[in-house]
């Protein structure tokens, strides 16, 4: 145990800059992948909910389309859907490899699985209110902006933060097919070079990285819950 | 104020329909308190649904305020409700607003500009008594309170109608009686027109100056409370002023909605030699006015003229049975 310590302390200044990079590298793919399934996932979510039967604009084909392709992307593992989406990738990013083409399968893989989110939380604010917004005379978009999504907020946050540390299992799986960041580096050090200090070190940078995320969205979570 | 005709709302099921309004003809005066009772799914609640048209009717026009409603395109209809409040069971305000916000959310559908928003929210907190509760959240109040913040809301665009849909029947008796008793107010120093919705009877009795009994999916009597009262037969009435179930042979139910100068009940006695012997009875404030209903046992050979005599002086007479 003693001597595993040492050789830790020997090792830690060459790790440290791999480690730390790494870690940039998981961030840089996460917070971009984030920021598209929001912008991609949160109206999606609104529209499932919308287009329901008895919802704000009842349109039973397009619910039926929409439910139909959040399906299909929620039930491919994120290894297939990462192959499978490869052309696109190189569509948008010119590469298939690195932390920047990482983003595209990232965020179409989370996509669907936050709309789902959404979709649950939104479900769960009270019909009555939205009745009560539409007896004083609000529009379809005010009801969705000042009272689907605000009441919602708290489950939008724990949906969202979810979706993040679903997000940094995916990227280190990108990894594997060299989209960099930690899961990258346990894959070739630890894995291919049998080196376990690479290893537990990122399993480690993981696991903070993860538990920094759930804190955060918990104390969100708290801070904007008024019931 | 609100003039619906030939309402019709049929819901249509998997295996089955349920007509939930069948023709029906609602008269709500300009000023008034108008009280809609009956059992659970006669159709109460989509009656008042249906006069701010969150439910569209399958047949019959809504009026209100001289606007029919049925006729007017999305935007117009949206306009019209900012005419029309709603104060719901569950109160239905947003949790994630503090009282304030909440009775600041119609102003901001309306467009009304937030120094103004602010100053009217200032004036219904005063009015609804719940000024040092203006940056609480709705969690943190008691069901009463709720309901004040729902009346300060429904209130906020200075609507000329509100509709209450079993606003106390989630409240105990005491906050039902203030909350009552605030619409009352409301009825009375602002004119504002009132068509509520309830289960009790007594909610009638207190603030209603016309009712209407549904049943079924339609009226089985509408009027003015007074009017009904002196109706033989009504069920109102009879609600109103629950009597005796069992009665001696010869006994009549009498009504009065003015009080008497007259000593009636000896003169009955001394001119027509008949006896008359109280069963029960009660008398009660019903739309302002002391009514009573007495069962008595009246019994002798001129018995019909004495009754005939009581119903010349303005009594109701009816035969129990
Ligand atoms: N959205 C709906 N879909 C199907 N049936 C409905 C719907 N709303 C109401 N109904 C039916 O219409 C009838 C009248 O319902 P309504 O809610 O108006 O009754 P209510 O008099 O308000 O009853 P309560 O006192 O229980 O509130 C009931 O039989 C009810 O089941
Ligand atoms: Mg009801």
């Amino acid at each position: 145990m003693i001597e595993w310590i040492a050789e830790l302390g020997q090792r830690w200044p060459d790790m440290w800059p791999v480690l730390w990079l790494g870690t940039l590298d998981t961030l840089y793919m996460v917070l971009w992948s984030t920021l598209f399934t929001i912008l991609f996932g949160l109206p999606l979510g609104v529209l499932l909910v919308a287009t329901d039967r008895g919802g704000l604009t009842p349109a039973p084909a397009v619910k039926a389309v929409l439910g139909t392709v959040v399906n299909i992307g929620r039930s491919l593992p994120f290894i297939v859907l990462m192959v499978a989406v490869l052309s696109l990738t190189r569509l948008i990013t010119g590469t298939t490899l690195g932390p920047t083409a990482a983003i595209v399968p990232l965020s179409i893989g989370a996509i669907p699985f936050f709309a789902r989110l959404v979709e649950t939380s939104l479900r769960e604010v009270d019909r009555g209110v939205v009745e009560a917004s539409l007896a004083m005379g609000a529009r379809r978009l005010t009801i969705v902006g000042k009272v689907l999504l605000p009441e919602a907020l708290p489950g939008l946050i724990a949906g969202l933060v979810m979706t993040i540390v679903a997000l940094i299992s995916y990227s280190a799986m990108a990894g594997a097919i060299g989209g960099g960041g930690l899961g990258d580096i346990a894959i070739r050090y630890g894995y291919q070079r049998f080196d376990d200090y690479y290893l537990w070190a990122t399993v480690v940078f993981l696991v903070l990285v993860v538990q920094a995320a759930q804190s955060v969205g918990d104390f969100l979570v708290r801070r904007v819950s008024h019931r | 104020m609100i003039n619906a005709e030939g309402l019709r709302k049929v819901y249509r099921l998997k295996n089955r329909e349920v007509v939930a309004l069948d023709a029906v003809d609602l008269n709500v005066r300009q000023g008034e308190v108008y009280g809609v009772v009956g059992q659970s799914g006669a159709g109460k609640s989509t009656l008042l649904r249906c006069v701010n048209l969150l439910e569209r009717p399958d047949a019959g026009r809504v009026v209100v305020d001289g606007a029919d409603l049925t006729a007017l395109s999305r935007p117009r209809l949206r306009a019209a409700r900012h005419g029309i409040g709603m104060v719901h069971q569950h109160f239905a305000l947003l949790s994630s607003r503090t009282v304030a916000a909440n009775i600041a959310f119609p102003l901001e559908i309306a467009g009304v500009g937030a120094a103004q928003r602010r100053r009217r929210v200032a004036e219904l907190l005063e009015l609804v008594g719940l000024t040092d509760k203006a940056k609480a959240y709705p969690a943190q109040l008691s069901g009463g309170q709720k309901q004040r913040v729902g009346i300060a809301r429904a209130l906020a665009p200075n609507p000329k109608v509100l509709l209450s849909d079993e606003a106390t029947s989630a409240l105990d008796p005491q906050t039902t009686a203030s909350i009552l008793g605030l619409l009352r107010d409301l009825n009375r120093e602002l004119g504002l027109t009132v068509l509520l919705i309830t289960h009790e009877m007594d909610v009638i009795k207190q603030i209603c100056d016309s009712a209407a009994i549904m049943e079924n999916g339609s009226f089985t009597e509408s009027g003015q409370v007074l009017e009904l009262l002196e109706t033989p037969g009504s069920l109102l009435a009879r609600s109103l002023f629950p009597l005796p179930a069992s009665s001696p042979p010869d006994t009549v139910t009498l009504t009065y909605t003015r009080q008497s100068d007259e000593p009636l009940m000896s003169q009955i006695t001394r001119e027509f030699d008949v006896d008359v012997n109280i069963i029960g009875g009660a008398v009660e404030e019903v739309a302002g006015h002391s009514v009573g209903r007495l069962n008595v046992r009246v019994t002798g050979p001129r018995r019909q003229a004495a009754l005939d005599h009581l119903a010349g002086h303005g009594l109701i007479v009816e035969e129990v049975r």
